[in-house]
């Protein structure tokens, strides 16, 4: 299948070589000065220094936990809602002009209001990441939910279902496949939720190093930290990419290779 | 006379129009019509003529505005819990596979699931899929997600079938293959069935009656001719006697009109 994808990780290696190679060569000449730019050497090094003097991991543990805690929690409350909301056109009627302006609202201004409410450990950076995940789940079983296709609900009505079968077997299943659509993005999300949060106050996690090491103009430090969180949302997403293939079997693939005929 | 599986008695449709000054629409009105038990009864009429407006109020997802419905004598009220309806397009549950979307209907009875996906396997050998269980219907072609649709009707031994094209989409040679399937799986047991189509040989090949619809809107029966085939029938084949070829001339001289009629509406 690969065969006619030319391999690219060659030169995608090369890319990144080279931009960390001009980097390198542009602050270590003085083109750039390094106090504001600092040094990918000394940037990897650093890095280095956290992972193997262990320093980072647990601020790295914290986010983690804020991250999935607001992922796990915005995804279950924007399911619940949005199936709610779904199957109740007279409630969503009622409740749609505030959604909209819920939505519309930058939800990270709520932050100071989370740190008074919550304070200032994990519990104020899980409500921020949620109310940014739960908007992307909810739009998503919310569209899901009405676009159902009528011929399925039909055939399960006349098979005999139930309403609430109705709602087991044909909305949530339909639903759920929306919010692995929105996966990528609510697990972004969720991350920037506990990073921004960190940032704006805490006492520990990633987003609190970068905080300090700003504070005392340690540039490198902060692009360490900016290292590692991309790192971790890359891993995150090839979790998230392993996690839908597991759950979708059912669903055609991209290519749309696997049809068969009789 | 025994009672009819199913009566649509005087029976009429309206739609509420869409927009502001859109007018109600008129999708069939006053049609009369009944399926005896253990009969093949083939509706065909020009497109847009109501067709499956009249399936739907037999299967209770749609309410008659006038005139009422019967099965088996009794009004029907909500889903008829005594048919099994074939759609048009794919009706299948996309995240089930083809065993388990055979079983729908008697895990919704509460079937204990081991027992469920026996009978659901049997049904599948029944359809020539016994092999195919473990996949998900886009890993089927139209042909075998047809006749997983049918299995899936089947297996809850519904009196009634209620059929809207089902067979439309296919090529041809699956068309006719799937015909004479079904023929072969209904001489077994001889349930009554209402057939929607709006091709007519399929119609006379299948049928014991075929009844003509008017052009839409308010469609109503404009026709009726009884098919005096014998059975057991080959569907490529019975298309070439000429009592069949009869039969075709004598109906379409009732049909012409219809379509020329719905054409032209079409066109304007």
């Amino acid at each position: 299948m690969n065969r006619t994808k030319p391999r690219l990780w060659p030169w995608h290696l090369a890319l990144l070589l080279g931009v960390f190679g001009l980097w390198q060569a542009l602050t270590s000449s003085g083109v750039l000065p390094e106090f504001f730019f600092g040094q990918p050497t000394k940037v990897l090094l650093k890095v280095a220094q956290w992972i193997l003097g262990g320093e980072i991991y647990p601020h790295l543990a914290v986010t983690l936990v804020e991250t999935l805690l607001a992922f796990a929690l915005g995804t279950a409350l924007g399911l619940v809602v949005g199936l709610w909301l779904g199957l109740m056109p007279t409630a969503s009627a009622l409740a749609e002009p505030y959604i909209t302006a819920a939505n519309s609202m930058p939800r990270v201004v709520l932050a100071p209001i989370f740190a008074v409410w919550f304070g200032l450990g994990i519990w104020s950076k899980v409500a921020l990441g949620v109310t940014l995940v739960f908007f992307i789940v909810f739009f998503n079983v919310y569209q899901g939910v009405r676009e159902v296709d009528p011929v399925i609900l039909a055939n399960a009505r006349m098979l005999g279902a139930s309403r609430r079968q109705l709602v087991r077997h044909v909305y949530l299943p339909s639903a759920t496949s929306w919010v692995f659509s929105s996966l990528h993005t609510s697990v972004g999300m969720a991350f920037v939720g506990a990073v921004v949060g960190e940032y704006l106050g805490s006492a520990r996690g990633v987003g609190y190093l970068i905080l300090q090491a700003e504070g005392a103009f340690e540039i490198n430090t902060v692009f360490a930290g900016i290292l590692v969180l991309t790192g971790c949302a890359l891993l995150l997403d090839a979790l998230v990419n392993l996690l839908e293939r597991r759950l979708l079997t059912w669903r055609p693939s991209r290519d749309g290779a696997a049809t068969t005929r009789d | 006379m025994s009672v009819p599986a199913l009566c649509l008695q005087d029976v009429t449709c309206r739609f509420a129009g869409r927009g502001l000054s859109a007018q109600p629409y008129t999708a069939v009105e006053g049609v009369r019509l009944s399926v005896e038990a253990g009969e093949f009864l083939s509706v065909v009429g020009p497109t847009g003529c109501g067709k499956s407006t009249l399936l739907n109020m037999a299967a209770g997802l749609l309410q008659p505005s006038a005139g009422t419905v019967q099965v088996d004598g009794r009004p029907l009220s909500g889903i008829n819990r005594r048919a099994g309806y074939l759609f048009q397009s794919d009706a299948l549950l996309p995240w089930r596979n083809a065993r388990a979307n055979v079983a729908t209907g008697l895990d919704f009875r509460g079937i204990a699931p081991a027992e469920a996906r026996a009978q659901a396997q049997r049904w599948l050998e029944r359809v020539g899929l016994g092999r195919a269980g473990e996949r998900f219907p886009h890993q089927l072609s139209g042909g075998m997600r047809k006749r997983v649709a049918l299995a899936q009707m089947l297996i809850l031994n519904p009196a009634l079938l209620l059929m809207d094209e089902p067979f439309s989409a296919l090529d041809v040679q699956t068309r006719q293959h799937m015909e004479n399937e079904l023929l072969a799986i209904w001489q077994a047991d001889r349930k009554a069935v209402l057939f929607i189509t709006h091709d007519l040989e399929e119609a006379i090949a299948l049928s014991d009656r075929v009844v003509v619809l008017s052009a839409g809107p308010a469609s109503r029966v404009v026709g009726e001719f009884l098919i005096d085939l014998p059975r057991p029938r080959d569907v490529a084949e019975i298309r070439l006697t000429s009592t069949f070829l009869d039969l075709h001339r004598k109906i379409w001289g009732a049909l012409r009109a219809e379509v020329m009629k719905a054409h032209e509406q079409n066109q304007a």
